[in-house]
């Protein structure tokens, strides 16, 4: 019983990652890999946390297809992401392109990390420093002492 | 040094709350159209009210426009569409009513329920156009000054207040011009 049912449950999870894209008319396996790697790549706007290559909303199946197109026009990537840059903005890229209004987003985290090294480093000597000088302290009260710590 | 360990968290308490509280208020799938201050894209598309006419983007150039991206199964354009309604009527600016992916019958039945703002309705049935307009969450509205340059766009329902603080100004400052 149990095991038809989660046989049951692995076929409607099967059936709803084939159903999201209509299968297109590959002429080889090259043709469909150059697709789906340039599809994984550019963001769907209606679900922006999809790209193009997961959603099922309407808009991105034209999108499919107008990537397709120009594919089957002989267009290069580079001139299929401009192509949809010109139209939607930078935001449809999924890797936005180092300039003025990205230097925040690509080298900020570098920075964040950077400064946060920084600290714990000049944290982690200072305390190590002060816990020498403790003990240094100690061991010269012990020896007035004629004590040993 | 003592005043540092102060000074350095607040500062960066400080400018993170700033970056936060500035993102509070936005829409974030409200996205900068790169077509501002690009020509209009060129559109040679049927009108929806009469099956002999076409509409061109070539033939509109001279006047100041709107372009209004809707269809009959837009839940936000049915909320939209007193206003635009109201606009027309004022006749401020002719309304182009781009009808993005409908069903021409189901479009042309919209129109007679709830009346027609639109001096031309260009039929966009695969969405091409709209692909070109940068489209992605109807409605939308585009100012078209004189020149066929795109002055603004508007993602979702146009508003009293947008058409007050944006499409107005931009269309006397273009008319001055």
């Amino acid at each position: 019983m149990t095991r038809s049912v989660l046989a049951f449950a692995l076929a409607l999870l099967l059936s709803g990652s084939v159903s999201a894209i209509d299968p297109m008319p590959f002429r080889d396996g090259g043709e469909e890999r150059r697709f789906n790697a340039l599809l994984a790549e550019l963001r769907c706007m209606v679900c922006q946390n999809q790209s193009l290559a997961d959603s099922d909303a309407g808009l991105a199946r034209d999108l499919r297809n107008e990537v397709f197109e120009l594919m089957r026009d002989g267009k290069s990537d580079t001139e299929i992401r401009e192509f949809l840059v010109t139209r939607y903005g930078d935001f449809v890229l999924y890797r936005p392109p180092v300039k003025g209004a990205t230097l925040a987003l690509w080298f900020g985290p570098i920075l964040v990390l950077g400064g946060g090294s920084l600290l714990l480093l000049t944290t982690l000597r200072r305390r190590a420093r002060a816990l020498r000088s403790l003990k240094a302290a100690n061991t010269h009260a012990a020896d007035d002492k004629g004590e040993i710590a | 040094m003592k005043a540092l360990r102060f000074a350095v968290p607040l500062a960066v308490f400080a400018g993170l709350a700033v970056l936060l509280y500035s993102g509070l208020g936005k829409d974030p799938s409200i996205v900068p159209s790169p077509l501002i201050g690009k020509p209009v894209p060129d559109f040679d598309l049927p009108e929806l009210r009469d099956p002999n006419a076409r509409v061109r983007a070539s033939a509109l150039r001279g006047q100041p426009y709107l372009v209004n991206v809707w269809g009959s199964w837009c839940v936000t354009c049915r909320v939209e569409h007193p206003l635009l309604m109201r606009f027309a009527a004022e006749r401020k600016l002719p309304i182009v009513g781009l009808n993005w992916k409908d069903e021409p019958e189901e479009a042309r039945r919209w129109l007679k329920q709830y009346g027609d703002p639109y001096a031309h309705i260009p039929q966009d049935l695969d969405g091409r156009t709209a692909i070109d307009f940068g489209v992605y969450k109807a409605p939308e509205s585009f100012l078209v000054g004189a020149d066929g340059i795109i002055l603004f766009k508007q993602v979702g329902p146009l508003t009293d207040e947008i058409l007050a603080r944006d499409v107005l100004p931009l269309l006397a400052k273009g008319a001055a011009r």
